[in-house]
């Protein structure tokens, strides 16, 4: 896989390349990458759903009254998103629970799995974050349009301001808005690449007999940490859709 | 994987197989990324909205309904169990008064059997008494006249022994008074 550094027989020094774990490359042959050849990203995309299916599918399908353990966590899965649609976005956001569903599900597999030595991380790339959140963007504008029509640019109008300061607040809204995409996918790709950069660089250090130690511990708190931030960026991501849909569906301050 | 020495497999990996710069600003990508990012997410959509979701939403409502109607039922059982007690508590109530009121009943038979037993032995004995007390009297009475005869008798022999003579009837008079006397 990408994530195994490739030794360079001709430098003697310390040598590593932190950024190679994020190396798109063909799993079949070697070849150019065309839009629809069969990749790393391919299969630990495919490995999401794979994990999806098992936890969500295979977990549930007993449908016990009192759960097992992957039915519960399934449940629990599906309690925590939902409440947080309901609490964050309102109970008119409810139908668009099972699209937050989607994302967050595969961020939050996608970011564990990108967890597993010598994995590739999805979510690691911007190309793939940027897309969610720009399909985030622009499903919140249209929904927001098509809810309230016109009514929809009070979100930019904040009426609660003193007339003299509107038209500036107005225009710092309408930056902060179209910053939104590009803020809400650079979080998630760059958490996820500065951890999995670390951990690497410390991996490294790992040859070094006298420091080895200390890169060993530092590979584990590392670890735990981004444990946490796996989860953590899922969840924000989640969040930050919900605050948008809210917007979109309740435009008035 | 397989970058051979001197050849540059595309503008983001070097020939060594690193990465030049960083790979996710690497355009050659992208569109790959996008398209199994889209198909992934279809495919994660469709299992979710048509399969997962409203399962787990079923099984929720499942088991809300059950623990609702055991909870119903177990309300249902508790009253029940109240009412039980409050019957049990009633019948022992109703029992111990009427134990008492048995016993006093019993206690005034008793007592009045007894009170009638002993005016019967009451009167048994004062019959008795009279019966002895006559038949007492009798006994004296006879005893008396013994003595009286016994005394007359005697004293005419004392009389006779002595020399004297005396007829029955002084005699008799005599001892009748003395002994009156």
């Amino acid at each position: 896989m990408a994530g195994t550094a490739q030794p360079s027989e001709k430098s003697d020094g310390l040598v590593f390349h932190p950024m190679d774990q994020f190396i798109v490359e063909p799993l079949f042959g070697s070849g150019p990458i065309y839009w629809y050849t069969v990749t790393n990203v391919t299969l630990w995309m495919g490995l999401s759903v794979v994990a999806l299916v098992l936890l969500m599918l295979v977990g549930t399908s007993k449908r016990a009254l009192v759960p097992g353990r992957a039915q519960s966590v399934g449940e629990l899965a599906y309690g925590f998103v939902h409440k947080m649609v309901e609490d964050v976005a309102g109970r008119d956001a409810v139908p668009y629970f099972p699209y937050i569903m989607t994302l967050f599900m595969f961020i939050v597999l996608s970011n564990f799995l990108g967890l597993l030595p010598m994995s590739f991380t999805t979510t690691s790339h911007i190309a793939v974050t940027a897309v969610m959140a720009i399909g985030v963007f622009l499903a919140v504008t249209v929904i927001g349009f098509v809810k309230n029509g016109v009514g929809f640019f009070s979100l930019f109008w904040i009426s609660s301001a003193p007339l003299a300061l509107r038209p500036a607040l107005t225009l710092i809204e309408i930056i902060s808005y179209f910053v939104r995409p590009v803020s809400h996918s650079i979080r998630l790709a760059g958490n996820m690449m500065a951890g999995h950069a670390v951990i690497k660089v410390f991996a490294a250090f790992a040859g070094v007999a006298l420091i080895s130690p200390l890169s060993v511990v530092a590979i584990t708190a590392m670890y735990a940490l981004e444990t946490l931030v796996s989860f953590i960026q899922a969840y924000v991501f989640a969040i930050l859709t919900c605050v948008y849909l809210k917007d979109a569906l309740h435009p008035h301050h | 994987m397989a970058a051979s020495t001197d050849q540059v497999v595309s503008k983001c990996i070097d020939g060594y197989g690193s990465a030049i710069g960083m790979p996710q600003l690497c355009g050659d990508w992208m569109a790959n990324q996008v398209f199994w990012l889209v198909v992934t997410l279809v495919v994660i959509f469709i299992i979710l909205s048509r399969i997962a979701l409203p399962r787990i939403a079923e099984v929720l409502a499942d088991r809300q309904s059950t623990i609702t109607s055991y909870l119903a039922t177990s309300e249902e059982l508790k009253s029940k169990a109240e009412e039980a007690e409050r019957s049990y508590v009633q019948a022992l109530n109703d029992a111990r008064s009427e134990a008492s009121r048995l016993l006093d009943a019993s206690k005034a038979e008793m007592k009045k059997e007894l009170q009638s037993a002993i005016s019967k032995a009451d009167a048994e004995i004062s019959v008795k008494v009279s019966e002895s007390e006559a038949s007492i009297a009798e006994i004296r009475k006879n005893a008396l006249s013994s003595i009286e005869k016994v005394a007359k008798d005697t004293a005419k022999e004392i009389v006779s022994a002595l020399g004297a003579k005396a007829d029955a009837k002084t005699i008799s008079t005599a001892v009748s008074s003395k002994m009156k006397g």
